[in-house]
């Protein structure tokens, strides 16, 4: 660690505490993680009459309530003399809200009355799910628009829940089973989302197997930049849901990546990624070490490196070292490894990249960061689609104001501003990054390609 | 059923640095320990239980008796991984492989790591002969007269720390000294040292940037290079320095002898069946391997001659000739001890009156000598070098292709020499 400067010890220190939350800048909620599910009721609401939320919940096992509808008849009266929405008798853990089959604008009256009174009783790091229909499935201008509003809704009330609770929507198809959504609902209403907030994605449809506990058991994950930060922890993910994990970072980095790999009883791959071979690399070192018949089952792309400058200042190196590191190695390796060789992805495998939140809403002194990361997202879109056909999916995450070594160098009041620029209002763990991408990895999430989840706390930045 | 075979999987070595700068608050035992860690990350064995672990030390503190195994205790393989600590001066890491080759040929064992470190920065300091008596006398001593008696007999001489030094007990010349006189009996001159100073550090510079290293060298402490190569070392620069053996007339300098170093290597020796159970590649075969000792003592032949004995030897019982040879890595530590050697080969009166061979054993073509650099370049931390060599040869053989040979030939404190012979898989 290193030395905490003068004004960050000050602020540290009961009196300006005492002071910092008067001002409105209390202590952050402390968000739960982990493979943990609500301990409070989960209630459910299926305004519209769809099934499937509630079949996805029952094949999780669990057993939610009834939410509380607003309407006239439930309302009691305050002692001011007000009339008061029906309240839950406990805290609730999550509301789970099935909109599918909701057509008219007049029905949207009916998820005001379910998100009134389940909004106030919502518990510390309680969870909203919203499971609407994508609206391309849909025929009817209304329909279509109504489906649409749910995007504003979620968004809404993440910005209003407090105490570390989150908000987010999933697109469903109408061939989407419950298999396909049961993943999704699990990292979902678990500690594993707990910087995911204010999000949307879109749940396809798939030849999905059982969700499990240990779903990389016998699995070999490669994980590019796993010597320290986020790509350290996306590898101890992995690890601790099963996989084995071929940690790959560049030959300097080569202690920290041992130091990694043994605590989790992976490989070290000792590789600069941006050299032509490096697929050829990652794949000879996979069938050398797991035998001639392993094959990788998800590469995850972290490695990435920053050259930040003005763009009146950007000359042809800065853009091109970031450009190559950031993008072109992972076409590269990503070529080599879905070309049918030895220790390459296997067909249903996965491919999952890292884009960042400058890439999605842009940074100053980041062109050529932003241009790799925003690409990439166009890549995980487009990839997607021409990978179906073998089972591989293709997924991204992005990133906001995750707390890493290189982080703590930023000033602290700077430092400070853009932690709490989120609905968490506070920066993520780089766990948050790895528990999204082992979800997107996870085999029951067959039905998920050619998405981008922000892990951003729901960031004001580009939201 | 044929004896088990064993094979050279891989290794892993810190890079090497100058005495007392980077590692210098690194002990011996945290070097091998993270030696031994990268090995265990690049192969994966973390948590697995070896055979067994052997390696050792040439300076080496009292409390470090154990020194291996303590390694491994601190290491990611499983505690319960036997490990011994063995000694063959700079030979030490050859004779752990070849110990454990052995022990694998004849089934006792599947699988093994053979290891060396040494830091001249961690060498044990040793108090005067006079002032051990003294505090001997003190523990024994039982009356309080008898203790101050003990004490008074300190004189401030005896307080004064012994260096270690790399000087044999027997003649009292440091191994420069010795080998200076080997230099000036075999005629090797000044320039041919420093000829051969250039290509290590050439050989080396082009390993690295090649990439050759990024599966033999974990970084350490920061430092991701070693620090003793000058890649852009000259005859000219070489030129410049002050013989230090040899009075001043002498050829050796600090240029084209190796420097005191740090550093930790180990190397990976399993059984071909174990390999292949775990999926570990397999890049080259332990062979064969001799040593050889000579009389250096009444100066019959030169402290670091014994190599020159032990190859034509090994190289009889295998039927083989240099020509035979894709590698021939002879450890550097001096320049004109391999110069020395390669001259010995040369020479039919060597060869008939020394080694009773009937004409002289031949030139060893420099094309195929130390190609990816040696000791000068790359440091010389004594009990690391035979494990540095072993491993880096094996590579080596691999990327050449099955039935490829190399041959790798160190020279040993006390008249010793170690050869060994390896071939691609």
């Amino acid at each position: 660690m290193p030395r905490m400067p003068m004004i960050e010890r000050l602020y540290r220190t009961p009196v300006v505490q005492a002071v910092a939350k008067k001002a409105g800048l209390p202590e952050p909620p402390r968000l739960v993680r982990g493979r943990i599910y609500p301990t409070l009721p989960i209630a459910l609401a299926t305004p519209g009459g769809g099934r499937l939320a509630a079949d996805t919940l029952t094949l999780l096992g669990l057993s939610p309530t009834e939410a509380l509808r607003d309407v006239p008849d439930a309302r009691t009266q305050g002692e001011d003399g007000r009339a008061k929405p029906p309240a839950y008798p406990t805290k609730l853990g999550a509301l789970v809200l099935d909109v599918t089959g909701l057509r008219t604008i007049d029905e949207l009256e009916l998820v005001r009355q379910v998100l009134r009174p389940a909004v106030r009783a919502l518990g510390n790091g309680g969870r909203v799910i919203v499971v609407a229909r994508t609206e391309t499935t849909l025929d009817d201008l209304e329909a279509i628009s109504v489906q649409h509003s749910f995007d504003g809704i979620m968004r809404t009330i993440g910005k209003e829940l407090r105490a570390g609770a989150t908000a987010n929507l999933l697109w469903t198809l109408p061939e989407t089973t419950p298999a396909d959504l049961a993943s999704t609902f699990s990292f979902l209403l678990q500690g594993r989302s707990a910087y995911v907030d204010g999000q949307a994605w879109t749940i396809g449809h798939a030849d999905t197997p059982v969700l499990s506990d240990q779903p990389y058991a016998g699995r070999i994950v490669v994980v590019t930049g796993s010597a320290r930060g986020i790509g350290a922890a996306i590898s101890r993910t992995f690890a601790r849901d099963g996989a084995t994990v071929v940690g790959v970072d560049m030959p300097a980095s080569g202690e920290g990546l041992a130091a990694v790999m043994n605590e989790i009883k992976g490989s070290a791959l000792q590789l600069d990624i941006s050299t032509p071979e490096a697929g050829a690399r990652i794949a000879a070192h996979v069938t050398s070490r797991y035998g001639d018949d392993a094959r990788v089952f998800a590469i995850v792309h972290c490695a990435g490196i920053l050259r930040d400058k003005l763009v009146a200042n950007m000359d042809e190196k800065l853009w091109a070292a970031v450009l190559k590191v950031n993008l072109a190695s992972q076409f590269a390796m990503d070529d080599a490894l879905l070309d049918g060789r030895p220790g390459g992805i296997a067909d249903g495998g996965r491919i999952l990249t890292i884009s960042s939140t400058s890439g999605w809403a842009g940074s100053r002194g980041q062109t050529n960061y932003a241009a790799a990361k925003s690409a990439l997202i166009g890549r995980v879109r487009a990839l997607a689609p021409r990978l179906a056909p073998r089972g591989i999916t293709v997924n991204a995450v992005a990133p906001g104001f995750i707390v890493t070594d290189m982080t703590a160098s930023i000033p602290f009041l700077e430092r400070e501003m853009f932690s709490r620029m989120n609905s968490a209002q506070q920066g993520g763990k780089p766990v948050d990054v790895a528990e999204t991408l082992a979800y997107l990895a996870d085999p029951a999430s067959q039905a998920v390609t050619g998405q981008v989840v922000r892990v951003c706390g729901q960031a004001i930045l580009g939201a | 059923m044929s004896a088990p075979r064993a094979v050279i999987v891989g290794g892993n070595r810190v890079p090497f640095v100058k005495m007392g700068t980077a590692y210098a608050k690194a002990s011996a035992q945290d070097l091998l320990t993270a030696a031994l860690d990268g090995l265990v990350a690049r192969y994966g064995l973390a948590g697995q239980r070896l055979g067994e672990v052997a390696g050792g030390a040439v300076l080496k503190h009292t409390r470090d008796f154990n020194l291996t195994r303590e390694a491994v205790l601190g290491s990611a393989l499983d505690p319960s991984t036997p490990a011994c600590d063995l000694a063959q001066a700079c030979a030490t890491s050859l004779e752990a492989v070849i110990y454990l080759s052995n022990k694998i040929a004849t089934g006792q064992i599947q699988s093994g790591i053979a290891c060396g470190v040494d830091s001249t920065s961690d060498a044990p300091i040793v108090v005067t002969e006079q002032l051990r008596q003294t505090l001997l006398a003190l523990n024994a001593a039982r009356t309080l007269p008898a203790k101050l008696a003990a004490l008074a007999s300190i004189r401030p001489a005896h307080l004064a720390p012994q260096a270690p030094a790399v000087t044999e007990p027997r003649t009292g010349l440091s191994m420069g000294e010795h080998q200076a006189l080997t230099t000036k009996a075999w005629g090797i001159t000044r320039e041919a040292q420093d000829e051969l100073t250039v290509a290590s550090h050439q050989a080396l510079a082009r390993a690295w940037s090649e990439g050759f290293f990024d599966e033999l060298v974990t970084p350490y402490l920061g430092v991701t290079i070693d620090k003793i190569l000058r890649p852009d070392t000259s005859m000219e620069k070489l030129a410049a320095l002050k013989p230090v053996f040899g009075g001043p007339e002498g050829t050796m300098t600090a240029g084209n002898s190796t420097a005191l170093t740090d550093g930790a290597a180990a190397v990976l020796v399993v059984s071909e069946e174990w390999a292949d159970i775990h999926h570990l590649p397999k890049l080259a075969r332990f062979v064969d391997a001799e040593v050889a000792a000579v009389d250096y003592v009444d100066g019959e032949e030169g402290l670091l001659m014994a190599p020159a004995y032990a190859v034509p030897r090994l190289l009889a019982r295998n039927g083989l000739t240099f020509d035979d040879f894709d590698f021939i890595e002879i450890h550097e530590a001096f320049a004109a001890t391999v110069l020395s050697h390669l001259a010995a080969w040369e020479s039919e009166e060597f060869c008939t009156t020394k080694l009773g061979l009937t004409h002289a054993l031949g030139a060893v073509d420099r094309a195929k000598l130390n190609v990816n650099g040696s000791s000068l370049a790359a440091g010389h931390p004594f009990a690391a070098t035979g494990a540095r060599m072993t491993a880096s040869l094996a590579a080596m053989l691999k990327a050449k292709g099955p039935g490829s040979k190399g041959l790798i030939s160190i020279c040993a404190a006390g008249g010793q020499g170690v050869a060994a012979i390896l071939e691609a898989v």
